[in-house]
């Protein structure tokens, strides 16, 4: 286990600074200029000179990556042109709301999908089973930014029931700890059901196909001979040959939640590290966006390597196989 | 078991699915060839941004034609030689030798913010989502081939090279990746092909190299190297055959993608510029208030949903047909 971690560990290093690299170069080989340069058009040759020697954007490109990496393995990722402060704190602030989204649309989306799933399989070829394809069906296809704003037309603004955006409101400074928590709940509601709901389906489909599959097998053959109820065979003996799948298909499907993360985080002005990561774009603030993209590869990476590891202790023929 | 009986009988009905889905799709290119003549207003024309605007679906108003400007009337009046608008609750009167036109209409889907007909920007917006989903898709099936063939044939250290890079770009959240880029190219349809092709081919990539990783020592191309075939040749005429299925159930799938990607894009501000319409950017424009004129928002979204659904009911298809395992 401890080598098989080692490996995968040095895999995702190599990885994330492969993006990284990636996307220093991308975005300073890119025509335009950074954000101070271009605020201050008026500037004369002698002044944009002395910001450009600031900022450094006067260096080779190889001496600015290398200054850049430098930095970033210090943990000092460059201070942010447009909001003026270090893009860490920026980060270190942003991360939290963005995990915390993802996290609870995770467990929703798992808490919906599972049982939904497992009545499908029982039921598969009823009329309730095919509500359900046909509902997977319909998510699968529905870009999560429509879901989430036929929600929040519905839930915030027709019905107020819950606010229409942001993560805590005005007055959260006021309250007390119970009633700041609830207040950061009732943000949450929208945007982490939206999520949950359009990748819900996805675990629905893999629950559903992936019992279908195992019921077909000899051994839950030989469970049912042996006179095993029916709900024996399913749980003890079925599901949790599709729990290891389901963890790596987690693993795997974090680049794309995070994708959605960001498009959502927009719809509803969530302060997470996909509205910083859009506004660093919007503004080019160089050191910014890539702090942004590679934190989110950051995440991704992680995600990823913890579902190997997991599924690896789960299921350890996974270690064998790479 | 009822399962088994259960998905013979899902299977039997996915051949009607894949009909309907491939039945969509032929009727959108239709239309999107022929928008042109099929839409009945131009879909950038604000026919007029004061009295017709948020129209209803199904509203009807008098467009008359003047010399610098279009109006939309309630109804129109004769008055001599001038001519009585009813707008806005109040008449206009104008001469009626300056009316170039008098045309009454029905607006079928209703009317956008700036007064703009939502039917003809849907028609419109087809080309734009079917030249994206489609030539960015050749585009990525394209590198992410040519990518794996190169890592599967290429020996080791080409293989992990290249498969290192693969991972690296399906490491990125796509739609970040994709702003960054659009962020800092000029904004046309043609980029955003680029663009998305460029970017979506790793897990192209990854399934050749697979695919024709397995291929490779089997006999026939083992006989065809031997006899001296050159080595592009032995890929194209005797490797991309054998992988062509697998990799067109993919590409379909990937067509969804791109389709919701370009959707994404357009709603984040960063797809086809402004006055043009993409399905995504209308449903942006209605983003302030979602419901209040939820033709606004029902119509595009219709055709976006209903042409990945389209798409996906293709594929599911496609992959019963050629992998019966899986249902």
């Amino acid at each position: 286990m401890l080598g098989y971690g080692l490996r995968r560990l040095g895999a995702s290093l190599l990885l994330l600074w492969l993006v990284l690299t990636g996307t220093f170069f991308l975005i300073h080989l890119a025509p335009g200029e950074p954000a101070v340069l271009f605020e201050n058009r008026e500037l004369g040759p002698e002044q944009r000179q002395a910001l450009e020697a600031l900022y450094g954007f006067d260096q080779p490109l190889l001496v600015q990556y290398g200054r850049w990496l430098g930095g970033v393995l210090r943990g000092d990722w460059g201070s942010s042109l447009s909001l003026r402060r270090p893009v860490a704190d920026l980060i270190l602030e942003r991360l939290g709301p963005t995990i915390l989204l993802v996290g609870s649309a995770l467990v929703l989306e798992h808490l919906a999908g599972l049982p939904l799933g497992l009545l499908a399989a029982r039921r598969a070829g009823s009329g309730f089973d095919r509500l359900l394809r046909a509902g997977a069906l319909l998510m699968a296809s529905t870009p999560a930014f429509l879901v989430g704003l036929v929600l929040l037309g519905l839930f915030a603004v027709r019905w107020p029931l819950f606010p229409a955006g942001n993560m805590s409101s005005d007055d959260a400074a006021f309250l007390g700890p119970w009633s700041r928590l609830l207040d950061l709940a009732h943000h949450l509601a929208l945007p982490a059901a939206t999520l949950a709901l359009v990748r819900c389906v996805g675990v629905l489909r893999h629950v559903r196909n992936g019992l279908l599959d195992v019921l077909q097998q000899d051994f839950i053959v030989a469970a049912r001979a042996r006179g095993l109820s029916e709900s024996a065979v399913l749980w003890r003996h079925a599901l949790p040959n599709v729990l290891g799948p389901l963890i790596q298909r987690l693993g795997v499907s974090l680049p794309l939640l995070l994708s959605g993360v960001v498009v959502l985080e927009v719809v509803f002005s969530w302060p997470g590290l996909g509205t910083l990561g859009y506004q660093a774009i919007l503004q080019r603030d160089i050191p910014l966006v890539l702090a942004a993209t590679g934190f989110s590869a950051l995440l991704v990476i992680l995600g990823g390597l913890g579902a190997d590891l997991a599924h690896g202790w789960i299921d350890p023929r996974v270690q064998r196989v790479r | 078991m009822s399962g088994d009986r259960a998905e013979r009988e899902l299977r039997r009905g996915g051949a009607y699915e894949v009909r309907a889905g491939v039945a969509w799709l032929l009727a959108l290119t239709v239309a999107a060839v022929l928008a042109p003549w099929l839409s009945p207003f131009d879909p950038v024309r604000q026919i007029d941004p004061v009295a017709a605007r948020l129209l209803p679906p199904g509203a009807t108003r008098v467009v008359v034609e003047l010399p610098f400007e279009t109006r939309a009337a309630e109804r129109i009046d004769r008055d001599g030689d001038r001519l009585l608008l009813h707008r806005l609750g109040r008449v206009e009167s104008v001469p009626a030798a300056d009316v170039r036109s008098v045309d009454p209409r029905r607006f079928l889907l209703g009317t956008d913010r700036l007064g703009r007909d939502v039917a003809s920007r849907c028609l419109w917006g087809a080309r734009v989502s079917l030249i994206i989903g489609f030539a960015s898709l050749l585009l990525s099936t394209t590198v992410g081939v040519g990518v794996g063939a190169a890592a599967a044939l290429g020996g080791a250290w080409v293989d992990a090279i290249l498969m290192r890079l693969v991972d690296a770009l399906l490491a990125f959240p796509w739609i970040m990746l994709l702003i960054a880029l659009a962020a800092l190219f000029p904004p046309a349809t043609f980029t955003l092909v680029l663009l998305l092709g460029c970017t979506s081919w790793g897990g192209v990539a990854r399934l050749a190299r697979a695919e024709i990783a397995g291929l490779r020592r089997r006999e026939f191309v083992q006989a065809a190297r031997g006899l001296g075939v050159a080595p592009l040749r032995v890929v194209t005429r005797h490797i991309l055959p054998h992988v062509a299925t697998p990799l067109a159930v993919a590409a379909t799938l990937r067509v969804a993608g791109l389709l919701l990607a370009e959707a994404s894009l357009s709603f984040l501000g960063f797809g086809v510029p402004a006055p043009d319409p993409s399905w995504g950017g209308m449903i942006a424009e209605s983003r302030y208030d979602p419901l209040a004129s939820w033709w606004l928002i029902a119509a595009p979204a219709t055709a976006l949903v209903g042409t990945v659904v389209a798409v996906n009911l293709i594929a599911d298809g496609l992959r019963d047909v050629l992998d019966p395992r899986t249902g």
